[in-house]
C-alpha cells in the first residue's frame, strides 16, 4: 500500500496544475529570453528560477542586476515583494506542518500559484495529502524552471528582433496591479503605492527613489490604517 | 549588460533567495498556529500587495525618457494591456498583447 501513495496523488494533483503550466511556460520563457537579450549567461535564468522561484522578484532581479550594485536596496525590495508569502505561510501553518521531509520542500516552493491550489483544493479522502501538496508544488516549480531554461536557450536564436521585449515585465505588473485594483473595495492602498512611488521618483530620481518609496508606503499605510480598514470593512477580516 | 562583477551578481541573487526563503519560512518558525496573528501584520497582509504592485509598475517605467518621444509607446502599450485585460480578463493574453504592441511601436513607429 505504502509504495503506491504518490501515484494516485500525482493523478489527482496534476489536473489542477495544467492552467499554471501554460502561464509558467509563457512567463518563464519570456523571462529566460529577456535575460539572454540583456547579455547574461544562459545558466542564469535556470539557476534563478530554481533558487528564487518567485516570478515577480526574478523579473525585478534582472533589472537590479543591470543597475549598480546596491545590496541594502536589493534586500529590502526583495523582502517587500515577497512579503505576501508571510501570509501564505500563516494560512498554511496547519496544512504543511507534520509532513516530515516534505514540509521544508513545500514551504520553499510556496509560490503564489502553488499556494492558491493547495489552499483552496479539498484533497479527496483517499488521496495522501502530503503527496498531493508535494506534486502540485514540484510540478509548478518544474514548469517555471523549464520555461526559463527553454527561453534561455531560445534567446540567442529568435527569428525576430527583440527590442521592446522588456515591456513584458511592465505589462505583467500592470495586469497584476489591475487585478488587485478590481478586487479591492477601497483604492487607498493602490493610490498610496502610485502616489508614493511617483512622488519619490520626481524628488529622488530614477537611481535612488526605491528606498524612500518603500518607507513612504509603509508610513502612509500605518498612518491611514483606521480609514483604510473602515473602507475595506477590515473589522470583519 | 550588467555593470556588476560576477561576485556582486551572485550576492544580488543570493539576497533575493534569502528574502524569498525568509518570508516563506518565517511564519512556520514564529507562529504556533494557536497564537493570533498581530492585527497590524494582518492589515499589511491585505493592504500592502496592491501598493507594492503599483510601486513595481512605476519602477518598470522609471527610466522612460520623457523628453525622447513623450513616453507615447509606453502610454499606448499600457492602454492596450489594460484594455485587453478589461475586455477578456485573460492574464496571459493581456501581457502578450501589450508586449507585442510595445515591440511593434518601438521597432516600427518610434
Amino acid at each position: 500500500m505504502k509504495e503506491n501513495r504518490w501515484r494516485p496523488a500525482l493523478k489527482a494533483g496534476f489536473p489542477h496544475t495544467i492552467p499554471i503550466m501554460t502561464g509558467f511556460l509563457f512567463l518563464g520563457m519570456a523571462y529566460g529570453i529577456l535575460m539572454r537579450t540583456k547579455g547574461f549567461h544562459p545558466l542564469f535564468p535556470t539557476v534563478m528560477a530554481l533558487t528564487i522561484f518567485g516570478g515577480s522578484l526574478e523579473y525585478v532581479c534582472v533589472e537590479m542586476l543591470c543597475s549598480l550594485f546596491a545590496p541594502a536596496e536589493t534586500l529590502l525590495m526583495a523582502l517587500l515583494i515577497q512579503a505576501r508569502h508571510l501570509f501564505y505561510g500563516i494560512a498554511m501553518l496547519d496544512r504543511y506542518r507534520g509532513l516530515g521531509w516534505k514540509t521544508p520542500i513545500l514551504i520553499y516552493g510556496m509560490c503564489d500559484e502553488s499556494f492558491s491550489i493547495n489552499c483552496s483544493v479539498d484533497v479527496p479522502k483517499d488521496i495522501d495529502r502530503g503527496w498531493f501538496y508535494l506534486w502540485v508544488t514540484l510540478l509548478n516549480w518544474f514548469y517555471w524552471i523549464a520555461g526559463a531554461t527553454i527561453g534561455a536557450q531560445l534567446g540567442a536564436v529568435l527569428p525576430f528582433p527583440t527590442d521592446g521585449l522588456d515591456f513584458v515585465m511592465t505589462a505583467m505588473f500592470v495586469v497584476i496591479f489591475l487585478e488587485a485594483w478590481l478586487k479591492e473595495k477601497q483604492h487607498w492602498s493602490s493610490l498610496i503605492g502610485l502616489a508614493c512611488s511617483a512622488g519619490c521618483l520626481l524628488i529622488f530620481g530614477a537611481q535612488g527613489f526605491m528606498l524612500p518609496t518603500m518607507g513612504a508606503i509603509l508610513l502612509a499605510l500605518a498612518i491611514l490604517r483606521k480609514p483604510i480598514e473602515k473602507a475595506e470593512g477590515g473589522a470583519l477580516r | 549588460m550588467s555593470p556588476m562583477t560576477f561576485p556582486q551578481q551572485a550576492i544580488t541573487i543570493a539576497l533575493c533567495v534569502l528574502a524569498t526563503v525568509a518570508t516563506r519560512f518565517l511564519p512556520f518558525l514564529i507562529f504556533s498556529g494557536r497564537k493570533e496573528t498581530p492585527a497590524f501584520v494582518k492589515y499589511l497582509g491585505w493592504a500592502l500587495p496592491s501598493a507594492i504592485f503599483a510601486m513595481l509598475v512605476v519602477y518598470c517605467l522609471r527610466n522612460t525618457d520623457v523628453a525622447a518621444h513623450f513616453t507615447l509607446p509606453e502610454a499606448i502599450a499600457i492602454a492596450a494591456t489594460v484594455g485587453l485585460h478589461l475586455w477578456k480578463r485573460q492574464m496571459l493574453l493581456s501581457i502578450a498583447g501589450g508586449t507585442a504592441v510595445y515591440m511593434l511601436l518601438v521597432q516600427l513607429v518610434f
